[in-house]
């Protein structure tokens, strides 16, 4: 019922603009709620990223994924266990680019009472689609805000629209994108682990981003809206001399709206996994922590328990055992080495140990 | 229990989640859940540490006797962290919750309990965190994914935390690098605060502080251990080898993992140091002040690991050595590779590293000024300064489980390889998916390797018991060689239950064993004491017994 929350949750924020261009609110759906939809998003991102870079990294804990740099002639994974800087950026490029920790992903099922292992990329190349096709999407809309479009955006646009299918051509993107968005949403609903462990709040953006896509595309391929009003408003809207033309259809403002809406949710939610995955110390640091020392600004001293403490109290056992004494009441100064001693049985000693097995690690 | 308990009873897992969500669904039967959790501290091991609330309590007791202002106790002490640890606090706002993670677990994997998935184990942490510190949290509720943490909510993070252990599979796989150890290191810290934790790690904490080692042996009973390998090596190989301890201005000081010293199979190891170090004629030396390598404080807190490894270094400076050897250990090397040089003030005094016997200066390790025994080894072999017989480990036909923190936290996967290939004939690698970066945990590590956990141990164990089977019915693999203490004391368990034939022993095992000594007798026993097979040169051409019915069976 936490898809239906979601869905609910975007079924209302989709009518509110309906309602509103009803009764007559284009400005403030124009260009208040915009406004102030892109000042929480930015705002909300800079106190967040923020937040995070206040708190330091104490330690160096990299997440190797190779063999690391130790003999000359032991030949290393500089990608997997990146020991330079220049060698951890290559790595967090390859991350963010090309979502390398993702296509790892296995598949694991008991079959004939044993655990096996299977490849499973699905999800790797459907989040790759995603994420790709959002920012060709993203970048294709900049035709809107600036006039003449940038030159670049038509190489896009002939890219995008490569095969020529239908008029007005279909953006392979566009097609991309709601299989991806697709995909993610029904791998929730579907699989029972995945429904199991999803919050509302996972579903929520997708089912925004189908109501982004789904009106956007509307606007595209069914009920066009008037380009020139809308050109006019983005243009407007980037110049800080808004205006709100007449005329531009309901279905641009329920997308507008939808895309005010994930803007302001955006630094609230998940979805900073955007900044954040730039800031993962398992992935952003060096694996070079026994070479260069990682300084932790907020060390303290602890108490410990000195050589003295223990020669203090084990003196007597160590003397008889042989052993070398820093401090010998005696007299004998230490020394080195093992010398002959007397046999004593040692002693299991306080506090009592509970667990049977040896063990540490 | 572990003798009740069987296979068939533990295979048939059903990873179907329950109907109700887990946002509500916090409780834990204690009783009904027996074999899945670990007693508690005992006041006596806490006391001795200092640390809040020590009281006598069990998990499956109604009354924690927690402090009355736990939960502010809790609040703060999460405040506080959240302020420490970037990790901490990004991995709290990032999850997308895609569940890459979720079947890398071996305890979901063994158990099917959908929060085991590590993502879910980190929303118990999450879900309070979001519900005190977020404005979506405070303003949405459940829709966001929040609860208020009460006794329940307390109940469930000390029964998930303390079955992780911190084995770091999951953020290989995780697109954003999450690291459910760092969440469960925090959790456990927490729950620290309150007096609530469990023995297996307290004791040993204490244990460790106090004489040294997580045994709680005294000077005297470490020289004597060590005394009684020295004289079985005599035995087997009719030298008497060298044994300097607390030794002032020898070169190198050893440390090693005490079981090593103690247990079995770790001791047919320390018998591969022994040789090696006296072969090479090593000026060392071992103490028994810092007898202990694995540092327990891992699986404790951040301030406990400190307090612990604080010793290395401090041996190493009273005794005057110039650099530190490292022993076959898993934790102990996640807390020298990536905590020791921050904890533990930069280690001036000591030089860095460079191998008496071949020269190479082990550049990599320049500010710890600690190298790894196999990185040490590989470098004796690749120089040719060691005379191996692998004929004489024919009888092995081996295979390596890369331990989760030297794989995952410091990327030492050839070094074993090499010293394997070069001592042993006969090594075959389990699939891909179970090895390397990839490796399964033992499914004990982190302090869980209690007798009263048993079912979970098999259950967590159950990934690295399928991968051994495999190879074991395959290649006829008869022993699994490791480079853990904590492997070595837990896996013997899980080969019994689930690879029933394998043994479990060390990396250095099978160098001893290859190990030509100048001067050694005619060596007629392997360091398990076992007779070697009469054609030692063709044991390995016929297959097992085992192989032959397995096969058999599953072709019927």
């Amino acid at each position: 019922m936490r898809v239906l929350a979601a869905l609910i949750a975007v079924l209302v924020l989709s009518a509110i603009p309906v309602a509103g261009i009803a009764l007559g609110w284009d400005a403030l759906f124009g260009i208040a709620v915009p406004y102030l939809a892109l000042a929480v998003f930015l705002a909300g991102i800079v106190v967040k990223v923020l937040g995070w870079g206040m708190s330091p990294v104490p330690f160096r804990i990299t997440t190797t994924t190779g063999q690391q740099r130790s003999l000359p002639w032991i030949r290393r994974q500089p990608l997997e266990s990146p020991s330079t800087g220049w060698e951890t950026f290559l790595r967090m490029i390859t991350e963010i680019v090309l979502f390398r920790s993702l296509f790892r992903n296995t598949r694991a099922d008991l079959k004939q009472g044993r655990i096996v292992h299977g490849s499973a990329k699905w999800l790797w190349l459907f989040g790759l689609m995603f994420h790709a096709s959002f920012l060709v999407i993203l970048l294709r809309h900049f035709k809107y805000f600036v006039e003449p479009a940038p030159a670049w955006v038509g190489w896009l646009q002939n890219l995008d629209g490569f095969f020529q299918v239908g008029l007005p051509i279909i953006y392979l993107t566009d097609v991309l994108f709601m299989l991806a968005v697709g995909y993610l949403l029904l791998r929730r609903v579907l699989q029972p682990e995945l429904r199991y462990l999803s919050l509302a709040a996972d579903y929520l953006p997708l089912f925004l981003l189908l109501g982004i896509a789904g009106t956007g595309v509307s606007m595209r391929y069914l009920w066009k809206v008037d380009i020139v009003s809308v050109k006019q408003l983005a243009a407007g809207l980037l110049s800080f001399s808004p205006q709100s033309p007449d005329g531009i259809g309901t279905l641009f403002y329920v997308h507008l709206f939808l895309v005010s809406s994930l803007l302001a949710y955006f630094p609230f939610s998940k979805l900073m996994h955007m900044a954040g995955v730039f800031l993962s110390p398992t992935r952003n640091l060096a694996n070079n922590s026994r070479a260069v020392r990682h300084v932790n600004p907020w060390d303290y001293p602890v108490k410990v328990h000195t050589y003295a403490e223990y020669e203090d109290e084990f003196r007597q056992v160590m003397k008889a055992a042989g052993l070398p004494l820093e401090h010998d009441p005696d007299g004998q100064s230490g020394g080195g080495g093992s010398k002959p001693r007397a046999h004593e049985p040692a002693e299991q000693e306080r506090p009592h140990s509970a667990g049977e097995d040896s063990a540490d690690g | 229990m572990a003798e009740k308990l069987k296979p068939e009873q533990v295979i048939d897992i059903d990873y179907s989640p329950p109907e109700k969500g887990w946002l509500d669904d916090a409780k834990i039967d204690f009783p009904a859940t027996k074999g899945t959790w670990n007693y508690a501290a005992t006041p006596e091991s806490m006391e001795y540490l200092e640390l809040p609330n020590a009281r006598k309590w069990q998990p499956y007791e109604d009354d924690w006797k927690l402090p009355a202002d736990w939960r502010r106790i809790l609040f703060e002490g999460l405040k506080t962290r959240l302020k420490r640890f970037r990790s901490l606090k990004l991995f709290m706002d990032i999850c997308v919750r895609c569940g890459a993670c979720a079947d890398k677990c071996h305890f979901y994997l063994g158990s099917g309990d959908p929060k085991n998935m590590p993502v879910l184990r980190a929303e118990l942490l999450r879900s309070v965190y979001r519900n005190d510190f977020t404005a979506f949290g405070k303003l949405l509720g459940r829709f966001a994914g929040a609860r208020r943490m009460d006794i329940d909510v307390l109940r469930e993070w000390f029964y998930y935390f303390y079955q992780c252990t911190e084995c770091r599979r999951c953020s290989v796989f995780c697109p954003y690098g999450i690291d459910t150890a760092e969440i469960t290191i925090v959790a456990r810290e927490l729950m620290w605060e309150l007096g609530l934790g469990i023995d297996w790690v307290n004791t040993p904490v204490a244990n460790c502080f106090r004489t040294g080692n997580h045994l709680g042996v005294q000077p005297h009973g470490v020289v004597d251990s060590l005394e009684f390998a020295a004289e079985e090596l005599e035995e087997i190989t009719g030298i008497e080898v060298n044994l300097p301890i607390n030794k002032k201005g020898a070169e190198i000081l050893f440390i090693t993992p005490s079981a090593d010293y103690f247990a079995s199979p770790h001791y047919y190891t320390l018998l591969g140091y022994l040789m090696l170090f006296h072969e090479i004629g090593l000026d060392y030396t071992w103490s028994t002040y810092a007898s202990e390598g694995g540092n327990f404080g891992l699986f404790h807190s951040h301030e406990m690991m400190k307090r612990l490894n604080a010793k290395m270094y401090a041996e190493a400076e009273r005794l005057g050595v110039n650099w530190i050897l490292g022993g076959e250990c898993g934790h102990m090397w996640r807390v020298i590779h990536q905590y020791m040089a921050t904890m533990n003030e930069p280690a001036d005094f000591l030089e860095t590293p460079r191998s008496p016997v071949t020269g190479t200066v082990f550049e990599h390790a320049k500010q710890t000024k600690m190298v790894h025994i196999a990185e040490f080894t590989a470098d004796l072999i690749h120089h040719g300064k060691l005379t191996l017989e692998p004929s004489r480990n024919d009888h092995w036909v081996t295979t390596l489980h890369d331990s989760c923190n030297p794989a995952r936290g410091m990327g030492l996967l050839e070094e074993p390889r090499y010293v394997i290939d070069a001592c042993c004939n006969q090594f075959h690698e389990m699939p891909e998916n179970t090895i390397r970066e990839q490796t399964f945990c033992c499914g004990s590590g982190a302090g869980l390797g209690t007798e009263e956990n048993m079912e979970m141990r098999m259950r967590g164990g159950l990934p690295r018991g399928s991968a051994t089977k495999y190879v074991a019915d395959r290649f006829g693999v008869n022993i699994l060689l490791c480079m853990c203490a904590i492997d070595k004391a837990t896996l013997p368990a899980v080969m019994d239950f689930w690879a029933p034939g394998t043994e479990v022993g060390g990396v250095h095992e099978m160098v001893g064993n290859a190990l030509v000594m100048s001067g050694e007798k005619h060596r007629d026993t392997d360091l398990r004491s076992e007779p070697y097979p009469i054609v030692e040169s063709q044991a390995h051409l016929a297959p097992p017994e085992e192989t032959k019915t397995e096969e058999a069976r599953d072709d019927a």
